[in-house]
């Protein structure tokens, strides 16, 4: 079949890249401007343009979520999402979540239940915790193991996940 | 991944004539075409992001018209949506089982149903192979553990959506729209096997795209059940998958729909067992005779006589779990 290359009309169009581009990141309740090519994962802004190393870059292809960052409050891969396409919208990485040097009650209930080994998975596990506890102060154990399972733990640290998770929940709980 | 431009499309028809034009791809949660950009499967010099049609995230219902699902709303939102898990609990269940959290916060329904296939000669990037405009299917006679065990022609690749089955066996439609196109097809229809002259999973040619998708209302007496057995609880597509939709009226079925996933290029409908069903009393006996329908005429390949038995076993499961 022979098509018509139509250019379409009226409509403007913008069309970005594939040169870099601006685009406004809110991270962790800051405002930061970077210029990325259309091609640039939201990762690799955060890693490379920010500095923000916490979220990790393990697979780059949506297999281990290492790289959990939770936008607009929901867990997502860094990897498999692009830069371009968060423009204007809230984003929190694990940088977020300690306050006046003061680290979150999911940060000390992983610790106190010694909730890793080597610690790569550690702030994907800990950013997914983070969105079911915001939705949900009293999960069940079920819902923390639904919770982690788009995050592999190659350690096996799992039965102490979950534990800190459970106490992540209470401990925040009897701070609200 | 190679550089490209990127639109984001203002509206359907903007975004139809965008993507038209030669090396241009719609992006939509990206889990998918990102993986291929990234094994460099394709290079597309300009993306088309359509999570900017707004108007497409919707989910309505009403007990007349049934459920309509706007092509961007993600799995996550299916699988929560309290209408869905109470009237369409097949579909809700299938999403919850797919991919991740974060997959389903990210991957929209019209990217599920036109996502490629996981055959992973077709995912590396050395290997022409016939559905990527090669001479020759490397899964035929190579590994081919996860391929398929019927209806397979030139490509034994499987479609490893599971909303597909789900959406089928509920009778679903979608509405399609293109440069020459815009009308309300079966879902089965939109699947076709791969041809000489059309090497893709779905009947979409460049710049078609998936606007809604309407399931009827539930049938009296209705009820549902999917099954996908998983190499692991999580993160896995389906070795096989059965979604089964039925009618009782007391022991009596009245209506069945068997759509298996993970065994065919296509959602495969098990019309064979379907006929064994409806009109009678249900039996394990009925239910076994069922399974054995769903299977007829596999072939298997060399790594995947495991799916027929699979296959066999999991109609049996679902259909027993829904008379008793
Ligand atoms: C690790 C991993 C595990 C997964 N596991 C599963 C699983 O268990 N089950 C499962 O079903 N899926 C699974 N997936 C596939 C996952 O990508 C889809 O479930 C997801 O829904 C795709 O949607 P998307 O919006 O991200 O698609 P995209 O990547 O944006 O698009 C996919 C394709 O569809 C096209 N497209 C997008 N929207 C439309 C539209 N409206 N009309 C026409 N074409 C369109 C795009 O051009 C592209 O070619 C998995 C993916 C990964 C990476
Ligand atoms: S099964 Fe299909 S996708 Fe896989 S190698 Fe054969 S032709 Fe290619
Ligand atoms: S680095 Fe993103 S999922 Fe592995
Ligand atoms: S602690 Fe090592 S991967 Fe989880």
């Amino acid at each position: 079949m022979v098509t018509k290359a139509a250019r379409p009309r009226k409509r403007k169009i913008v069309v970005r890249g594939p040169g870099k581009t601006s685009v406004t990141l809110i991270v962790n309740g800051e405002t930061h401007e970077v210029l990325v090519e259309p091609r640039r994962t939201l990762l690799d802004a955060l890693r490379k343009d920010l500095g923000l190393t916490g979220a990790k870059k393990a697979c780059d292809e949506g297999t281990c979520g290492a790289c959990t960052v939770l936008l607009e409050g929901k867990p997502i891969y860094a990897c498999m999402a692009l830069a371009l396409e968060c423009d204007g919208r809230t984003i929190e990485t694990i940088e977020g979540l300690a306050r006046d040097a003061k680290l979150h009650p999911i940060q000390e209930a992983f610790i106190e239940e010694d909730a890793l080994q080597c610690g790569f998975c550690t702030p994907g596990q800990i950013m997914s915790v983070k969105a079911l506890l915001d939705e949900n102060p009293h999960p069940t154990l079920e819902d923390v193991k639904r919770a982690v399972s788009g995050n592999l733990c190659r350690c096996g640290a799992y039965p102490k996940i979950f534990k800190a998770a459970l106490r992540a929940a209470e401990l925040l709980r009897s701070r609200s | 991944m190679r550089s490209f431009e990127h639109v984001n499309a203002p509206d359907i028809k903007t975004a139809i004539a965008l993507l038209r034009e030669p090396a241009t791809e719609a992006i939509a949660g990206g889990t998918d075409l990102l993986g291929e950009l990234k094994a460099r499967l394709r290079s597309p010099r300009r993306l088309v992001n359509l999570k900017t049609l707004s108007n497409l995230r919707e989910i309505r219902y009403s007990p007349k018209a049934g459920l309509r699902l706007g092509a961007l709303v993600t799995l996550a939102e299916i699988e929560r949506h309290p209408i869905i898990r109470e009237r369409f609990s097949i579909l809700a269940q299938a999403a919850a089982s797919a991919a991740t959290p974060q997959l389903r916060n990210m991957g929209t329904l019209g990217g599920n149903l036109c996502q490629k296939p996981r055959c992973w000669y077709y995912r590396h990037r050395l290997f022409h192979c016939w559905l990527k405009g090669g001479d020759r299917c490397f899964a035929e006679d190579g590994e081919n553990k996860y391929h398929a065990i019927l209806g397979a022609d030139r490509c034994h690749a499987v479609h490893p959506s599971d909303l597909a089955p789900a959406l089928i066996a509920l009778e679903a439609t979608v509405r399609v729209v293109g440069p020459d196109l815009d009308g309300e097809i079966s879902l089965a229809e939109l699947y076709t096997k791969p041809t000489e002259s059309h090497r893709r999973m779905t009947m979409l040619g460049p710049g078609e795209l998936i606007i809604e998708v309407r399931v009827p209302p539930p049938k009296k007496n209705a009820r549902g059940v999917y099954l996908k057995a998983m190499e692991r609880g999580s993160w896995s597509f389906a070795l096989v998958s059965v979604a089964v939709q039925m009618s009782l009226e007391g022991k009596r079925i009245a209506d069945a729909r068997i759509v298996l996933g993970g065994v065919s290029t296509i959602p495969w409908r098990a019309k064979g067992s379907e006929s064994i069903l409806i009109g009678q009393e249900f039996s394990m006996e009925l239910a076994e005779r069922a399974a054995e329908a769903a299977i007829a005429g596999a072939q298997p390949l060399r790594d995947n006589a495991y799916k027929v038995s699979l296959a066999k076993s999991l109609v049996k499961e679902a259909v027993g779990s829904l008379a008793s």
